[in-house]
């Protein structure tokens, strides 16, 4: 194990003195097992310090055990420190903690309460805590530690592991067989229908012919047949750039109702259907429903004033 | 003797397909975990590579929610939509080749597309069928998220995104609509742009400014040629990229019901 930089092992120091009002050379010397002072009950050795950012090891993972460990928080010291404590059994008739820090440390060997039988090569780590610095264990050959310090963990983000179960499948292959699916079909559609319709192409452009009727493209001609009923200020301008444009990026501003169950948003889904069917009524109606001069005209009396599908389509002219 | 002949012949071909898939190039080439890599099984660890160790990983997570790999929830749409844009990307970078955006040649370059050109009539179909039906795929993906209530925290900002996508898909259509340069293209943009000209105070600005004259006119033809082959697609992507990512950081597609 390689040691922990003087400077940081000063700072860690000097803010544990600060919170226990002792003297830092104290302290420091505790820390570095010069001064046994707690009992060493048993194997699970704690380093401890307020903000020791020792980093021998690149990641600290906080495991099984650290959950385990921080499930018993103490009430109120942890929350003034803002670093939760929390100890294992084994600590538990120790002092009263006075700012505890939750460190990961990293045991080789020996530990509290393993969780699983495979850690032990390539070394566990938990996160422990304890009020006070204490001695390397007894029982153990001398010079062996059995824990390594590896960071500080802020013991909110050791108690917020808790992760919800979900189901989850591999995207591959569930999702990507789908998705793959789904292209395939597209693509077929889109061959077929590429090779049976043709797509209109109509005289050359000729600014002086304007055909009758003339038509915007199929996604604007709902717009269209509204500006047909209304003055174009109101039609072409408030309704496609207010209600379409912010209106709809509003709309997850405006409905607070947190649930998704349809049955909740009754009115959300009504107001929709409304807007959706009522655009898509319009649409149809301009499509269909408009022949010359922009009139209404029956599709299968007029015939169909719609030149995307000319070719589709037997027209009577 | 039949039968060992083509035993052989079999024999001889897994030699050759394992020799060049455990090839340097073929090694260089994929990485680990890939399923045309040498000797891949079908392990939960190669699983997660699949995805992990390839490109793909800029889209997919390792595993999702098992409800959202369910076709009849999200019915694929936005994927689709993401798929019909790729397609109409390639469709349209066939189609440049043998158009020029001027009041001359575009008509002209289109009409021979379907009589001088191998499959340009059948590319071209699918890039105005494909077109199609991406509108109408947006808005289907977009009602579908609305029936879902999938706007809702902490998606609410993806549903903005949503809603540039589906003005930017409404555009990208629109500007293509006038490159063929026929009585459909002219007078269907004349109309279009003219509802945009009814915008208070402003209306004739801007209407100039996205005719690029009063009318539509061969400036225009360019403009349209431009923002359609170039501007849109690029802003379209940018949006795609955000669009895509907060899916996967807001959680994944959204809970069931
Ligand atoms: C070019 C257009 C678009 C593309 C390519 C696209 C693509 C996608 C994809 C691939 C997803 C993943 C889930 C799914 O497939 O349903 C998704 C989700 C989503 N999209 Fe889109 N989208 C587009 C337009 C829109 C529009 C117009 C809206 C709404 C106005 C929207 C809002 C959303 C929201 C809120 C989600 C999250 C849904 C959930 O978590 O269930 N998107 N989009």
């Amino acid at each position: 194990m390689t040691e922990i930089p003087e400077s940081l092992l000063r700072r860690s120091a000097e803010a544990k003195a600060k919170a226990l009002g002792i003297p830092v050379e104290q302290v420091l010397a505790e820390m570095r097992g010069e001064v046994p002072t707690a009992p060493a009950a048993s194997p699970p050795v704690q380093d401890v310090s307020r903000e020791v950012p020792a980093a021998e090891q690149p990641e600290p993972v906080v495991s099984r055990e650290s959950e385990v460990a921080s499930s018993e928080p103490e009430p109120e010291e942890s929350r003034k420190a803002e670093a939760g404590s929390a100890e294992p059994e084994v600590e538990a008739e120790q002092e009263a903690p006075t700012a505890a820090v939750a460190t990961a440390v990293m045991e080789p060997e020996v530990a509290p309460a393993p969780p699983s039988g495979n850690g032990s090569g390539n070394g566990k780590q938990a996160a422990v805590v304890s009020p006070r610095p204490v001695a390397p264990p007894t029982g153990l050959p001398e010079g062996v530690r059995t824990q390594r310090l590896l960071t500080v963990v802020k013991a909110r983000a050791i108690q917020q592991v808790k992760a919800e179960p979900t189901d989850k499948v591999n995207t591959w292959p569930h999702l990507m067989i789908a998705e793959l699916t789904a292209l395939m079909a597209v693509t077929a559609l889109l061959l077929v229908m590429s090779a049976v319709l043709q797509a209109p192409l109509l005289d050359p452009a000729n600014p002086n012919a304007t055909p009758n009727p003339s038509k915007a493209p199929w996604y604007f001609l709902g717009l269209q047949e509204l500006l047909s009923y209304f003055d174009p200020q109101i039609a072409g301008v408030t309704v496609p750039t207010l209600v379409g444009m912010i209106g709809f990026m509003a709309v997850p501003f405006v409905d607070r109702n947190p649930s998704t169950r349809p049955s909740d948003r009754k009115f959300a889904i009504m107001l929709y259907t409304f807007f959706m069917a009522g655009a898509a009524t319009l649409t149809i109606f301009g499509v269909l429903f408009r022949g010359r001069g922009f009139n209404f005209a029956y599709p299968w009396q007029d015939g169909i004033f719609f030149d995307d599908i000319k070719d589709w389509v037997f027209f009577e002219e | 003797m039949a039968d060992g002949l083509r035993g052989r012949a079999i024999e001889k071909a897994r030699e050759l397909n394992d020799r060049l898939r455990g090839s340097q190039v073929m090694e260089s080439i994929l990485r680990p975990g890939s399923p045309f890599k040498k000797g891949y099984a079908d392990t939960p660890r190669n699983r997660s590579y699949v995805v992990m160790n390839n490109v793909l990983y800029h889209l997919h997570p390792v595993k999702v929610k098992r409800h959202g790999v369910k076709l009849s929830y999200t019915l694929c749409l936005g994927g689709l939509s993401f798929f019909l844009f790729i397609l109409l990307t390639i469709t349209g970078i066939f189609l440049m080749f043998y158009y020029t955006p001027t009041e001359n040649r575009a008509y002209v370059d289109i009409q021979a597309l379907s009589t001088s050109v191998a499959f340009g009539s059948l590319v071209r179909n699918m890039h105005r069928w494909g077109a199609h039906l991406m509108v109408l795929s947006v808005f289907l993906h977009m009602s579908r998220v609305f029936y879902h209530g999938a706007y809702k925290p902490p998606r609410e900002f993806n549903w903005v995104v949503g809603v540039v996508l589906l003005l930017l898909t409404l555009l990208l259509s629109f500007s293509g609509y006038l490159l063929p340069w026929d009585q459909l293209a002219y007078w269907a943009v004349t109309v279009g742009s003219n509802m945009a000209g009814f915008v208070p105070v402003m209306g004739a600005q801007v209407k100039f400014l996205l005719l690029a004259s009063v009318e539509v006119s061969a400036a225009t033809l360019l403009r349209f040629y431009v923002l359609h082959v170039l501007f849109f697609p690029f802003v379209i992507v940018i949006f795609m990229a955000v669009h895509f990512w907060r899916v996967r950081k807001d959680g994944g597609v959204s809970g069931p019901l």
